[in-house]
């Protein structure tokens, strides 16, 4: 023991006990929301207090943690985490995909493909996918055990019949292993792909007290018709900074005359290729990603 | 109270236990996978990994299922001693450790109900092996068969066919411990 005031990544050893034993069931269930109960965390809700708490039953000090924050590692709320567990559990951090062996994220999945040792936590504000269908809580337990989802697709179809297409574009509901219906967190449909991995997965809403999971290699298909197969597409521009192709980009202002250029939301991702000599058309240009204001 | 009672828990508790816990989610996470698992120590016929699985997730909040192959006043006062677990009848466990044939039969145990499938029990078996050989295991975690020197096939196939519900497994061998949840499908190696 140490003679800090405060224990090992912060949260008592009993409530790491019951987060932990949740997380388990998480695992064992995937998909399944596991109920749990939220300690209050040095930092507000909309921080990410159930990935923290999540990240802190998970982490030992052998462990290198990486923070992002809608794919950067250098907003205000991915940096305040960072130095929490850095403190508090004496981790190793990283900005580096391939260098962390936990990563905490809010809203994206690193582009970088995840490996075996490797576990991502995401930071989830609503995660019952039925809640908009249905605000009662005993309500959507009942459908989710009777896999009552013909709401769910009568929704989505709704949305081609009104846009042509599913204007979902964050947190497209899945389907887990051919059982539960899952929120993925608000990460754009085009990371719902790399939901299938050899990555752990786990998923912790604090004010909404839940923990859930998806262990590596399990199978994960967005909802969708035969007649409208799920699009993950973004839009069709290159990085400006980096020339990425295949990676998920924010609309950045550049100036107040109305510019704007697309760059990879994934901060790690375009700095790596940039220093591996990549170019965009922009290169050269304001480096920075203020102003995001989303794709 | 005898020093064994008082001894065998883990040194650095919050540590300890953050290790621990990790290799636990790791076998639970990849089935068929081994993990090294130890910090506790606890009377015969307790393994390591048992010892250090029962100390990292069982607490005051956990009742535990003691089967006759573990039930000894100095394993019971052991597990008192370092968690405050309440021991209970198969039916009401968190929890339970003892062997395969101690342990039987799995329908004694809570599998969770189909609005709550978290509230099922998991089953800590002790083994004499433990080798990644014999059944084959497919499902969440695997990517694409791994195998377990399982002691059977027919009862995981039965707790597979209750999924959502069923019970989740980990099975010790001295220091080391493997895992199966209930999403996992087995067949006969
Ligand atoms: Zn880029």
């Amino acid at each position: 023991m140490t003679d800090q005031a405060y224990n090992f990544a912060y949260l008592d050893e009993q409530t790491k006990r019951m987060i932990r034993r949740a997380i388990l069931k998480g695992v064992a269930v995937p998909g399944y929301q596991v109920p749990f109960a939220s300690r209050e965390m040095p930092m507000p809700y909309g921080w990410g207090t159930g990935g923290v708490q999540v990240s802190a039953a998970c982490l030992t000090p052998d462990d290198t943690l990486k923070v992002i924050d809608q794919g950067a590692d250098d907003t205000t709320n991915a940096v305040s985490i960072r130095k929490f567990f850095e403190k508090t559990a004496q981790v190793a951090v990283t900005e580096k995909t391939g260098e962390a062996t936990v990563i905490q994220t809010r809203h994206r999945i690193p582009e970088e493909t995840l490996t075996e040792d490797q576990i991502l936590v995401y930071q989830v504000p609503i995660p019952e996918p039925l809640r908009f269908l249905e605000p009662s809580e005993v309500e959507t337990r009942k459908m989710h055990s009777l896999e009552e989802y013909g709401l769910m697709y009568v929704k989505l179809y709704e949305d081609i019949s009104r846009h042509g297409e599913i204007a979902t574009a964050y947190a497209y509901p899945v389907r887990v292993e051919d059982r539960y219906v899952m929120d993925p967190s608000p990460i754009p449909k085009f990371d719902n792909p790399k939901m299938e991995g050899a990555a752990l997965q786990l998923f912790g809403a604090g004010r909404e007290q839940r923990i859930y999971a998806v262990p590596p290699y399990t199978k994960v298909v967005s909802l969708d018709f035969e007649d409208h197969p799920f699009d993950p597409s973004k839009a069709p521009h290159p990085c400006a900074l980096c020339g990425a192709e295949d990676s998920y980009l924010d609309e950045v202002i550049t100036d107040d005359q109305g510019g704007r250029m697309f760059v990879c939301s994934d901060t790690d991702f375009c700095g790596s290729r940039r220093a591996a000599g990549f170019t965009g058309e922009m290169s050269g240009a304001q480096d920075t990603h203020l102003g995001a204001v989303g794709e | 109270m005898q020093n064994a009672v008082l001894d065998g828990g883990l040194a650095d508790p919050a540590r300890d236990a953050a290790f621990a816990f990790r290799a636990a989610l790791d076998a639970l996470s990849r089935p068929g996978t081994i993990r090294q698992i130890e910090g506790a120590t606890a009377p015969a016929p307790c393994s390591a990994a048992a010892a250090t699985l029962i100390v990292t997730l069982c607490d005051p909040t956990t009742p535990l299922y003691v089967a006759p192959s573990h039930d000894t006043e100095a394993l019971r006062d052991w597990i008192t001693f370092q968690t405050g677990a309440p021991f209970a009848a198969a039916k009401d466990a968190v929890f339970a450790i003892g062997t395969w044939d101690a342990l039987a039969p799995l329908g004694a145990y809570a599998v969770g109900t189909p609005a709550y499938p978290d509230r099922a029990a998991t089953l800590i078996v002790e083994m004499p092996t433990l080798d990644a050989e014999g059944a084959v295991l497919t499902g969440p975690g695997i990517k694409d068969t791994a195998h377990l020197n399982l002691p059977e096939v027919a009862a995981f196939q039965a707790n597979r066919a209750q999924f959502p519900l069923g019970l989740d497994f980990f099975f010790t061998c001295g220091a080391r411990v493997a895992g199966l949840p209930r999403s996992t499908r087995v067949t006969e190696g």
